[in-house]
């Protein structure tokens, strides 16, 4: 640091800082309680409303849904994603070609017409069949009594989720090293045994990103609302229709997303923080050096 | 004549603009240890991983034990084998990398039993027993329990010398075993290789350890810009060559 600063006495810190901070502080404190104020003296917020409503039943099962609905699609998305990572890696430039279309597309399109496409998808294909391309068909199935709003919201949710999946664990593959792939290939091991050996190396740096992105998913699902799917949202929405109280089941609705996604970015910390020690050994008899690098990491 | 253990016919292996192999000839006899000396760049490494189809050559023919590795002879011309089947070719060629390159999530033990336990699904319990065996005869059996990174590397080159050897390969391919190891952990590694040699292993062994070379070789390979340029004895190719390029390297090293 010192060779950036050159010959010369060096700058003193001034231990008290500049003055300026303190008109800073002011005009902050100043901002905070405008802010209070507002909020809190104005009636429309509708303060004893919100709590009317923060843990009424309908609200509750909403979340409820928007939980089952965040699951089902990291679960679908994470599989998905593997698949096409491993697919966009392939050597078959078919197959990767393939995959790298997939991503292009369903990242490339806003995840809102995604949502709405699949719920219409009855007007592109009334009925649902499996047949021979041109040839004989099976008597099908009402694409409408198939792709109820849960399906396409699952369908919507996931097959974007896969995309995302997709380049966030082909990152962690292509972060292993080569050599691990060559030693698990010179034992003998056919490619998908070679999978085995690389994915549990490549979760290390999958995990942080993965834990992102279901922060953002979950809050994606409030997307579902336009479809009619009674998640958090539309069933504030519900709520606000007969009761015009629009602003405070707002508030409802946003109070259960920040607390979800605030205990989600806590746990991911921890994860990371986890994560980022690199190869420490868990409690295993050590060596002398494993010991003190632990130790000394941990410490860190 | 026994036919060789290892025959290599007009290897040409290139990278973009590169010519890495230049046409070699190569065969290395059942029983004996070969070693490629020569400068970095002279495509040592390169030849060695066309053998067991890491990076498959794009011209001529691997042979081992008889049989051509990576193709298949079809008519009057030859297709490559899909990679499954490369994968099968692979369980008899045992391969030790200059990084070791052992798995960082499995202990040594583990790292030993990988091969036998994934490709070959042997019985846990015999493999853990076989596993055990090999790690003590690279004197590691204390060690059975440690993760790579609590081994140095040293240890680390001798668990992956056992981890090759449970595959019981027909031939064992060395890639510079000892270029990333501290210079007082070079012995251990080579003796573990000299005990190899002295049971009969069919060996090809890169290196830079010219006193490897002349105590164990049989037969060394001296390699320059893609080609073969000197090979025979230890003794003649390494004491008194007889090209000028080998003469000039030797002195260096």
């Amino acid at each position: 640091m010192s060779a950036t600063v050159g010959p010369g006495p060096r700058p003193r810190r001034n231990p008290k800082g500049s003055p300026w901070r303190y008109v800073v502080v002011a005009v902050m404190l100043f901002l905070v309680l405008a802010l209070a104020d507002v909020v809190l003296t104005n009636p429309n917020f509708g303060w004893p409303v919100v709590g009317q409503y923060l843990f009424s039943a309908v609200i509750l099962e909403g979340l409820l849904l928007t939980l089952e609905l965040t699951a089902v699609v990291m679960v679908v998305g994470c599989v998905l994603g593997v698949i096409l990572a491993v697919m966009r890696t392939s050597t078959n430039t078919f197959v990767a070609r393939g995959a790298w279309a997939y991503i292009w597309f369903f990242r490339g399109t806003p995840l809102l017409i995604q949502v709405i496409f699949w719920f219409n998808i009855a007007a592109l294909f009334p009925r649902i069949t499996l047949g021979v391309p041109f040839g004989p068909t099976l008597p099908g199935i009402d694409a409408n009594a198939l792709v109820t709003p849960w399906t396409a919201a699952v369908l919507a949710l996931s097959l974007n989720e896969a995309a995302y999946m997709a380049e966030i664990v082909r990152g962690g593959l292509l972060g292993v090293d080569r050599g691990q792939y060559e030693a698990a290939q010179a034992l003998g091991m056919r490619p998908i045994k070679v999978f085995g050996i690389i994915l549990p190396q490549a979760v290390r740096t999958i995990i942080p990103p993965t834990a992102n992105q279901l922060v953002t998913t979950f809050k994606n699902t409030a997307l579902v609302s336009v479809i009619g799917l009674a998640d958090l949202l539309h069933s504030a929405q519900v709520v606000y229709a007969l009761n015009y109280q629009t602003i405070p089941l707002l508030i409802v609705a946003a109070f259960w997303y920040l607390l979800l996604t605030s205990l989600l970015s806590y746990f991911q910390s921890l994860l990371e923080r986890r994560y980022s020690k690199g190869y420490v050994p868990r409690s295993r008899p050590q060596s002398a050096t494993g010991t003190s690098d632990a130790v000394a990491l941990k410490e860190a | 004549m026994e036919t060789p253990m290892i025959v290599l016919r007009g290897i040409r292996k290139r990278f973009d603009s590169v010519h890495v192999l230049k046409g070699v000839d190569y065969s290395v006899s059942r029983g004996s240890v070969s070693c490629l000396i020569g400068p970095s760049g002279s495509g040592k490494s390169t030849l060695l991983r066309c053998i067991n189809g890491l990076q498959p050559a794009d011209e001529g023919e691997v042979w081992v034990d008889g049989e051509l590795i990576g193709l298949r002879i079809d008519g009057d011309h030859v297709v490559p084998l899909p990679e499954k089947e490369i994968a099968d070719q692979r369980r008899q060629i045992g391969m030790v990398f200059q990084r070791f390159n052992l798995f960082p999530h499995m202990t040594a033990l583990e790292n030993v039993m990988s091969g036998p336990l994934r490709v070959n699904r042997a019985d846990k319990e015999r493999t853990r027993d076989l596993a055990m065996g090999l790690l003590d005869r690279v004197g590691l059996a204390a060690r059975a329990d440690h993760y790579p990174n609590e081994l140095s590397g040293g240890q680390q080159q001798r668990v992956a010398i056992a981890r090759a050897l449970a595959m019981k390969p027909k031939v064992m391919l060395f890639d510079e075993p000892t270029s990333a190891l501290d210079p007082e952990l070079v012995n251990e590694v080579l003796s573990v290789m000299r005990d190899l040699a002295a049971e009969g292993m069919t060996m090809i062994v890169v290196t830079h350890e010219m006193g490897f070379a002349r105590d164990v070789a049989d037969h060394v390979c001296f390699m320059d810009d893609g080609v073969i340029v000197e090979e025979g004895h230890p003794d003649t190719v390494l004491t008194d060559p007889r090209t000028a390029r080998a003469r000039e390297f030797l002195k260096r090293g």
